[in-house]
């Protein structure tokens, strides 16, 4: 354990572990020292002196060793003649720090009329203006006037867009460095940096586009002036005007905290709306952090053209009906159809709305299916990372091993949590076949030709273990992998993480398999800190699992053996047009959505359902961390959330279900699934105390993102950690033909795609690329094409046109097809590639 | 005898008002003046140009007690001007159903826009009309100014607060 070490801060004591520094330290008893630069998550620079201190030490007698003592017996403490910065200064044995004498405050008021020497008076125009530090800090400790002359104040560009997303004024910028260190720091994503010098010093983009990075966002939020803001909340409302409510991000299986800022406007028709989107701290989960696709991606849920009616075909229109009519249709068709159904979920939908379309479909005798291009569910309910699981809590001795998954495009947060545990030491094991950017912090790397993911962690079992399954000639234990294997059996705790990179269902379902052996095999499960992380696609697909929805393995087979197909929050036909025969030919469709989709187009039936910022419920991480969201604004009239509509057709059709709040069938959930046994809604709304602390008052300390009051969720124990081990099954790993003169497209995922929930953003259009292909350049030059020319990719009978990307990165014979971005390859496929439209130069 | 005294002493005070002056005066042909610091109804006052002195901040519904203000505001482009700075008010809306004329809201401004004037003939008919929107609290354009949103020299208005001097009234 860390030494713990007493000092004296404004005649308080306080004992913390050595390393700390004085300002964490005064935060700890509630002693606040006022800090610009510094901020509890990054490295101390001491670049605004505001955080000042006078620091006495006990003097040492030098040929005793010993303390010396005062008259009186108490150690005589010697002060230093100067001042020292808090921020940058670690805690010693009695150390006395006095934060509240006069020599103190007349040098933290000199340091605010200094930063305000060329701080433009803009508070009443400024975004900050109202949780802004440097207001509030010269409030406390500045002067009312200033010695300098106003006219010499600097008149700087105050509209400098640092790209699409976050724009910079000159003026008010302090120079505090906090957003480079955290570009360069925090998310190794050094595209803004300091500009010149001295007084003309200005922060200045070097990306192409301008502030490229995922995390932009989070710079708005530590920038203790206004000198950075999002273009998407410019001159939104004052932040005084807004309320806060808290949220799940519904864009990824991280499962991030956040708060909507929501406000009723004119403008928008007086209807309550979300002006933006703000993390809220979960140590566990986010830190403090969200990425730029939560921030900004949520527009998807105020489109205009949302359903507004249920709607039922009248020949070939679509027409509006009531609710009561709407549910007594498709509750006769239930009846109808009997064990004939096909339930087609996804797992955009919350935890209580997938247990009512399972309940409802058991009762039919239905089957049900996870629409989903990734397998593996079952086994992350079974050796899933165990409950107490923390990536803070890794360090040395851990090993963190990402298959298959380029986690910064796939799940972002995540990527910057494996970081890092990374840099505090864990060993970081990435085997994928191109590199990403998680190689960065790699201490092992495994390449492995695409098609070979799951033979390749089955080759690390063959490297440790007796029970050598069969595995393709081709994969073959290199010293890299046998070198892994080594390095995860000796590890104290062992996380794996298994993505979609290049594969399909079947592909990631071996993989899923091939990953929990390997910790089975090197008895890397049930306990915290250990365990299997699938990398879903979407927020809730672990809930959907735990839910017990399976994917179908041949979707189309079984759309075409169904009567009647309840399809929600899912849209097969959009995402691939070759489904249209199969669709058109099911007698009865009911689709559930926000939108009416290409799918919804050729249903029966069509239902309004209310999207996560309207209505109450719970996502489950990828983590298996069950947290609940609240609604932020009104609900559209007409529209219902999904668990009470399918809530209500089941009750027409005689099946028993709640349909009036989702804590009750958050109730039934935890009453019938053995996992979420004691999960209720008041135990997700727990919180504790978390460090560093933000918001409110502690906004110049921490950022002015929202502390949590709304609940940490609960992490579920997986089936290992409950005492079942689960039996080791072999995968059988298939290789993958492919014809000659063609190309194997892979699916990889972008963050950034078309789908509706990132394309709806206005933010976020310019950033979203047209459809793409990319290959290696040995490949474009067979194929006689360069970068940016049209190239028609032939995939079976379908053809679409894309543009051509080329990347040495990639392997021979090989095309990397970005999900939800105009190509419809959901698992390895042969394709024929020919070029349509030269590139004009 | 007493009571002849003091009917007397009465008729004398109304024989001798009848040759003062009227302290009543004919409203509405003839309005009393107002003083100079009279919290009447709200102006948002414009610069000489004719530009709107009103940056939308929302300090006067922040300070106001009632609650009686709502402001929106969005960003100005050269093209596109409603008032110096960056930021202009989209919305504004005063319910006078609401304002109790306190002035909180003068006080708050940083520009000078919005000071309650001599106004004082209120009425409404409906809840609805007692909320005045941004056009009705305007002023007039200023001789020799052009009304908003105007089209301007770019990179010439770009600060949103003026420099001010205390007031001398």
């Amino acid at each position: 354990m860390t030494k713990q070490i007493t000092l004296t801060i404004d005649e308080k004591q306080v004992t913390v572990p050595q390393g700390t520094l004085v300002v964490d330290a005064a935060k700890k008893i509630g002693i606040d020292i006022p800090v610009f630069c510094y901020h509890p998550k990054m490295e101390p620079v001491g670049m605004c002196r505001m955080c000042l201190v006078e620091v006495g030490r006990p003097v040492i007698d030098r040929t005793t060793g010993q303390a010396v003592l005062e008259a009186d017996g108490t150690p005589k403490v010697q002060f230093g003649p100067k001042l020292e910065t808090a921020c940058t200064l670690p805690v010693s044995e009695g150390m006395v720090v006095v934060g509240m004498s006069d020599k103190v405050k007349a040098a933290r008021k000199d340091v605010v009329e200094f930063l305000l020497t060329s701080h433009p008076l803009d508070c009443p125009v400024c975004d900050k203006g109202g949780e802004c530090p440097l207001q509030n800090l010269t409030m406390a400790h500045g002067v009312g006037e200033s010695r300098f002359n106003y006219d010499e104040k600097m008149h700087l560009a105050k509209h400098v867009p640092l790209g699409e997303l976050i724009f910079l004024d000159r003026e008010r910028c302090i120079q505090c460095g906090r957003c480079v260190r955290f570009q360069a720091e925090v998310v190794d994503d050094p595209v803004i940096g300091f500009y010149q010098r001295g007084r003309a010093i200005q922060i200045a983009t070097f990306s192409e586009p301008g502030f490229d990075s995922y995390f932009s966002g989070n710079t708005t939020d530590i920038c203790p002036v206004g000198a950075l803001t999002t273009a998407d909340f410019r001159f939104g409302a004052r932040p005084w005007e807004m309320r806060a409510t808290a949220s799940i991000c519904a864009q990824c299986p991280v499962g991030c905290n956040i708060t909507f800022n929501i406000r009723r406007e004119a403008k928008s028709d007086g209807e309550i709306v979300i002006k933006r989107t703000m993390p809220r701290q979960n140590e566990q989960v986010n830190e403090t952090w969200i990425c730029d696709k939560g921030r900004f991606a949520y527009h998807f849920t105020e489109g205009k053209e949302r359903l507004t009616a249920p709607l039922i075909r009248r020949g070939d229109d679509l027409t509006p009906v009531s609710w009561d009519e709407a549910i007594e249709f498709v509750a006769q068709a239930l009846r109808d159809a009997g064990s004939d159904l096909l339930t087609l979920a996804s797992g955009r939908l919350s935890n209580e709305d997938l247990f009512n379309l399972r309940s409802l479909s058991d009762a039919f005798n239905g089957k049900t299916a996870l629409y989903t291009h990734m397998a593996g569910g079952d086994l992350t309910a079974q050796v899933g990372v165990g409950q107490g699981t923390n990536f803070a809590d890794l360090g040395a001795g851990s090993v963190i091993l990402v298959v298959a998954s380029d986690l910064e495009e796939e799940a972002p947060i995540w990527w910057l949590r494996v970081k890092q545990a990374a840099e505090r030491g864990a060993t970081l094991i990435v085997a994928n076949p191109r590199p990403t950017k998680t190689d960065r912090y790699a201490s092992q790397k495994i390449r492995y030709a695409y098609g070979n993911e799951a033979a390749t962690v089955l080759a690390m079992i063959n490297a440790l273990s007796a029970k050598r399954p069969e595995l393709p000639g081709k994969v073959q234990a290199t010293a890299e992998i046998k070198n892994a294997a080594e390095t995860i059996k000796n590890a104290e705790n062992v996380i794996a993480l298994f993505g979609s990179e290049g594969l399909g269902l079947e592909g990631s379902a071996a993989l899923a398999q091939a990953c929990a052996n390997l910790l089975l095999v090197t008895n890397h499960t049930g306990r915290a800190n250990n365990g299997l992380i699938g990398v879903w696609p979407r927020a809730n697909e672990q809930g959907a699992w735990d839910m017990g929805l399976r994917p179908a393995a041949d979707l189309k087979a079984a759309l075409a053996a169904a009567k009647m197909v309840y399809v929600a929050a899912a849209d097969p036909l959009g995402d691939d047009p070759a489904l249209a025969a199969t669709l058109g030919e099911v007698p009865f469709m009911v689709v559930q959505e926000l939108y009416l989709t290409e799918t919804a187009k050729l249903a029966d039936v069509v239902l309004p359902a209310l999207p996560f910022t309207e209505r109450e419920g719970s996502f489950t991480s990828g983590e298996r961390r069950v947290q609940r969201f609240y609604p932020a604004v009104l609900p559209r009239p007409q529209a219902r959330p999904d668990y009470a509509i399918t809530g209500e057709i089941a009750r027409k059709a005689g099946v028993d279900a709640e349909t009036d709040s989702a804590a009750r069938v958050m109730g039934r959930i935890a009453a019938s699934l053995p996992d979420y046994a004691g999960i209720h809604y008041r135990r997700l709304a727990q919180v504790q105390e978390q460090w560093p602390i933000v918001g409110r008052g502690d906004l110049y300390y921490g950022g002015t993102g929202y502390e949590n009051k709304q609940g940490l969720g609960v992490q579920l124990a997986p089936a290992a950690q409950q005492g079942q081990a689960p039996a080791l099954t072999w995968p059988q790993v298939a290789e993958i033909a492919v014809p000659e003169g063609s190309l194997l497209a892979v699916p990889v995922t972008v963050l950034y795609d078309q789908g509706i929930t990132v394309s709806t953003s206005p933010l976020l259009q310019t950033r979203i690329p047209q459809p793409y292909l990319t290959v290696c350049p040995a490949e474009a030059q067979r194929l006689n094409a360069e970068a940016g020319d049209l190239v028609q990719v032939s995939l079976g009978e379908q053809a679409v046109k894309v543009t051509l990307r080329v990347d040495e990165n990639i392997p021979a014979g090989v095309a990397l097809a970005p999900r939800s971005l105009g190509l419809p390859i959901f698992a390895p496929a042969a394709i024929q590639v020919r070029v349509a439209q030269k590139a004009t130069v | 005898m007493g009571a002849i005294k003091e009917i007397a002493r009465g008729m004398w005070t109304t024989l001798s008002m009848m040759f003062e002056k009227p302290v009543t005066i004919q409203y509405p042909e003839v309005k009393r003046p107002v003083h100079a610091r009279f919290k009447g109804r709200h102006e948002l006052h414009r610069y000489e140009n004719g530009l709107e002195k009103c940056i939308g901040c929302a300090l006067c519904a922040a300070a106001c007690p009632a609650d009686a203000i709502f402001v929106e505001s969005a960003e100005n482009t050269d093209e596109v001007r409603y008032s110096p700075g960056e930021r202009y008010a989209s919305t504004y809306e005063i319910n006078f159903l609401r304002c109790i004329f306190c002035g909180y809201c003068e006080d708050a401004c940083p520009t000078e826009a919005i000071v309650l004037g001599d106004n004082y003939e209120l009425s409404f008919t409906s809840r609805r009309e007692a909320i005045y929107p941004k056009e009705m609290l305007l002023t007039p354009v200023p001789e020799g100014g052009k009304p908003t949103p105007q089209t301007v020299e770019p990179g010439f208005f770009t600060r949103s607060i003026p420099v001010m001097q205390n007031p001398t009234d």
